[in-house]
């Protein structure tokens, strides 16, 4: 209990007097994932958008490998990416094992299955007709997804919030394929992770309490353009 | 009437769901300015044929043409499709205002806010919802929603509107109101429409024409009145409440008129056959007359059947009344001649109906 | 109005990606350099102040990977580091003999102490041979952590119990934690048991542990780090040129100073002790 109350007073001086340090593997572990989060919005709406609105054999394997990678652990997509990016490995050559682009592959890996699972629900939940009516109304091939992703923006908005939420606390991937090095690859998670081992235990609270209201905040923000406006 | 331009046609259509036909339709169109009724039972392919005519469905075979040019599905089809407009059995709307939901077409065809504006305001006014406006389609109730959707549908002035069963869902006082609004929209923009829907009276309020389908296949075409008076087939006058259906065989012919044997008795009827024919005839229960009395005293005198009643039916304002003549009879008898007939089950009347109300057609 | 929100949404992010990519610095490859080491070593925070030094020298971005001493090995085997700093000299000399490395030198040594409870149950205190105090735990069945991770520390344990003929796997009193020094420590601490530690992570930790150092001194206590470099020949990746700079320059007068001084104004004594060039003979091995 004293442990959690001195980690309480470390994170606060932390951050009021702007730790340089600790600035640091914030402004990286928000950088990271954010990018991470982005590329996976990307590759998750429109790719789980267009699975659930076309019709193909093999359609339900697809989505049970998808709804399955879903919980892929993060410590063996970052065994699979280290293996992948070692110098003597298939993409050796591009030479980014231990840097933070590295850590943003795993943790794309990571999060689209999960925005991808999630929208693939969401878009199938919608009424069947829907898509029927859009076309109806004029809308072009484009501005139909365009209104189907609107009009389910709730779990949308969810699905992306829960794959922010799996990359920005895992660490498994970051330690393996970053290396955790000090003022390049070291992000909250694997900042506490050292902290820890070395016995840390008060700097390893703080860390964590700063990443929780980090996270707080994010998905606060979320929410709101979730919750948005909504006519009464 | 002079023949109207066509402007949506169907030729040699078919649809397959699932490897089974569904639709198989040799003919059909749409023309300018007039309001076509489908009709049929539930899961007769009504929406289909509508989906085919929007351009929303693959087709097995055939084409849909507009304005005489066929429309290219694999192609790009929107400026096809914004020229039309559908309707759904549910209101299918946007999580926003009703405005929103309204200028949607509009703002899908990049019109400036302005003309939207104009359009909107017009179309609520039209169906009655301005009050409406600034609330949310989640807070609507069915009756205001369907406005909503119609209101849609007619905000970007489409050529053809093609409604899929849009009432079914509603309840009749709403319903009624709702028919009457839509009539006189349709009526004063001149718009196409193709409404499906499995009530009759719907229908004939308000088609021009009528298409009976079953199975797939468009059996019956024509005006509303063709379609109930004179229907093509022992499907069609079941479906149009042509309840009694008989088979007999003509016994002779001539001057235009027809003896024939129905289950033991004879009949007359106006017609034109071969004696040794067989028939299939159905009469409409508003046109069976039912008396206590012999009305000629003649028990043996033409199209006149004595018999009992087996069920008495009430259904508003008029009465199934059901009889058995030696043969299953149905008549429709108002609740006033129910009382002064004094009818009930058991009661021994006779039943009769006029050569002319009889409609005849070959077996098969 | 919505659009204008969407709009500086949509900027928002894109100013965020393109932040991220200009700040990452973009590194030259061949100036990127990785050094394979244990995490005791980082712990310890001597590389936090020699590392820096020498990037400003020698303009490499060294890349310090601190893992278990197995998987730095590993690394090294496999070509996928491309300097060794480590304390494993048995499991070096295997590395070496398999023609893993070009080079092995000698950098510095810290010691290992025996630590536990004020209340020494096993009355270790003062032995003068880690063997001896060894014994006497397992004799008394007192409680023992060990680290159980394959690490440079683990490996010298076990050593040290093989010399001092007892068999501590799988007795009751012998617990494996699995788990880094600073952890273990704390373990220990709260279980009130022994445990074999180095002298730097024990003195970070002193203060809030309430174990004291029991048996020191002894030879066999000392944990001695080489600088291996990979061997280039066997994995043509390897940074060899990075390599020899970094293990040379750790070999130097000016790293070898920067060692030696290292933990003395904090604990008041020096955690490591420089050794370049001296006979491993010397050190009583």
């Amino acid at each position: 209990m004293e442990l959690i109350l001195e980690g309480f007073r470390m994170a606060w001086h932390l951050l009021v007097t702007l730790d340089k340090e600790v600035l640091s593997v914030t402004l990286l572990s928000l950088k990271v994932s954010g990018l991470a989060t982005l590329i996976s919005l990307l590759v998750g709406v429109v790719g789980g958008t267009g699975i659930a609105l076309a019709e193909f054999p093999g359609k339900k394997l697809l989505v049970s490998v998808v709804n399955t990678s879903m919980g892929l652990p993060p410590v063996v997509v970052g065994l699979f990416v280290t293996i992948m990016l070692w110098r003597n490995g298939p993409f050796g050559s591009w030479e980014i094992l231990y840097t933070p682009s590295a850590m943003v592959i795993a943790q794309t890996v990571i999060a689209s299955p999960i925005v991808m699972g999630i929208s693939i629900a969401a878009i199938q939940n919608l009424p069947p007709n829907l898509r029927l009516q859009i076309l109806a109304l004029g809308a072009s091939r484009p501005q139909m997804v365009w209104l189907l992703v609107r009009e389910a923006r709730l779990p949308l908005l969810a699905g992306i919030m829960a794959g922010f939420g799996g990359v920005i606390s895992e660490v498994g991937a970051s330690i393996m394929v970053g290396g955790n090095i000090k003022g390049y690859t070291r992000v909250l998670t694997t900042a506490t992770v050292m902290e820890t081992g070395k016995g840390n235990f008060d700097t390893a609270i703080a860390l964590g309490i700063i990443l929780l209201v980090l996270c707080f905040v994010i998905n606060y923000l979320l929410t709101m353009v979730q919750q948005r406006e909504r006519p009464r | 009437m002079t023949t109207r331009k066509a402007l949506l046609e169907a030729h040699n259509l078919v649809v397959k769901r699932g490897g089974t036909e569904v639709l198989r339709i040799p003919e059909f169109d749409l023309r300018e300015h007039e309001t076509v009724a489908l009709i049929g039972p539930n899961g007769t392919g009504k929406s289909s044929l509508m989906l085919a005519l929007a351009g929303l469905l693959q087709l097995a075979a055939g084409e849909i043409r507009y304005h005489g040019d066929p429309i290219i599905l694999s192609g790009d089809t929107t400026a096809f499709r914004r020229r039309i407009a559908m309707v759904f059995q549910e209101p299918l709307l946007f999580d926003a205002t009703v405005y929103d939901n309204v200028a949607s077409g509009l703002k899908l065809r990049g019109i400036s806010a302005i003309e939207t504006r104009a359009r909107v305001e017009s179309c609520l006014e039209r169906f009655r919802i301005t009050h409406l406006a600034g609330r949310s389609a989640r807070r609507l109730s069915g009756g205001e929603a369907q406005r909503t959707s119609l209101a849609r549908a007619f905000a970007t002035k489409p050529e053809v509107i093609l409604l899929d069963e849009p009432f079914v869902s509603l309840d009749p006082p709403t319903r009624q109101v709702l028919m009457d609004d839509l009539e006189q929209v349709l009526r004063e923009s001149g718009t196409t429409a193709l409404i499906a829907t499995h009530d009759q009276l719907e229908a004939l309020r308000l088609a021009d024409r009528m298409a009976v389908m079953h199975e797939g296949r468009i059996v019956q075409s024509g005006t509303p009145a063709a379609v109930m008076n004179e229907p093509a087939n022992a499907f069609v006058a079941t479906f149009v409440g042509m309840e009694n259906i008989l088979t007999g065989t003509i016994v002779s012919a001539g001057g235009g008129l027809l003896s024939l044997e129905v289950a033991g008795k004879s009949l007359e009827i106006v017609g034109s056959g071969a004696a040794g024919e067989r028939v299939v005839l159905c009469a409409h229960p508003e046109h069976v007359v039912v008396t206590t009395i012999d009305p000629d005293h003649r028990t043996s005198a033409r199209n006149v059947f004595s018999g009992t009643v087996t069920r008495i039916v009430p259904l508003g304002p008029v009465n199934k009344v059901y009889l058995d003549c030696g043969f299953p009879l149905v008549a429709a008898v108002t609740g006033q001649s129910l009382a002064e007939l004094q009818l009930a089950v058991g009661s021994r009347i006779f039943a009769s109906f006029k050569a002319t109300s009889v409609r005849l057609f070959r077996k098969g | 109005m919505k659009r204008l929100q969407n709009l500086s949404l949509f900027l928002a992010f894109t100013a965020l990606l393109a932040a991220f990519l200009v700040t990452s610095p973009a590194q030259a490859a061949s100036k990127n350099l990785i050094l394979a080491t244990t995490t005791s070593t980082q712990d310890s925070g001597l590389l936090d102040v020699l590392i820096p030094v020498f990037e400003k020298d020698s303009g490499y971005f060294v890349k310090t990977i601190a893992v278990g001493s197995g998987q730095a090995m590993a690394m090294g085997e496999k070509g996928e580091a491309d300097v060794l700093l480590v304390h494993s000299p048995d499991a070096e000399k295997k590395f070496m003999e398999k023609g893993a490395g070009s080079s092995r030198r000698l950098v510095m040594h810290n010691d290992f102490v025996i630590v536990g409870p004020a209340g020494d149950p096993a009355k270790i205190r003062g032995m003068k041979t880690s063997a001896e105090a060894f014994k006497k735990i397992a004799q008394s069945g007192s409680i023992f952590l060990s680290r159980g991770d394959n690490s440079g520390t683990h490996a010298k344990e076990k050593g040290l119990w093989k010399g001092a003929g007892v068999s501590s796997e799988g007795q009751k009193w012998y617990q494996q934690t699995g788990l880094g020094m600073g952890q273990t420590l704390n373990v220990a601490a709260e279980k009130k048991g022994y445990t074999l530690t180095d002298r730097a992570t024990y003195l970070a930790l002193k203060k809030n542990l309430g174990l004291e150092i029991l048996v020191e001194g002894d030879a066999k206590l000392l944990n001695i780090y080489h600088v291996i470099e990979v061997n280039q020949a066997k994995w043509p990746k390897v940074n060899a040129a990075g390599a020899k700079s970094f293990a040379d320059f750790t070999v130097s007068k000016n790293a070898q100073d920067i060692i030696g001084k290292f933990g003395v104004e904090k604990f008041g004594a020096p955690l490591f002790f420089p050794d370049a060039g001296k006979k491993p003979e010397s050190l009583g091995l």
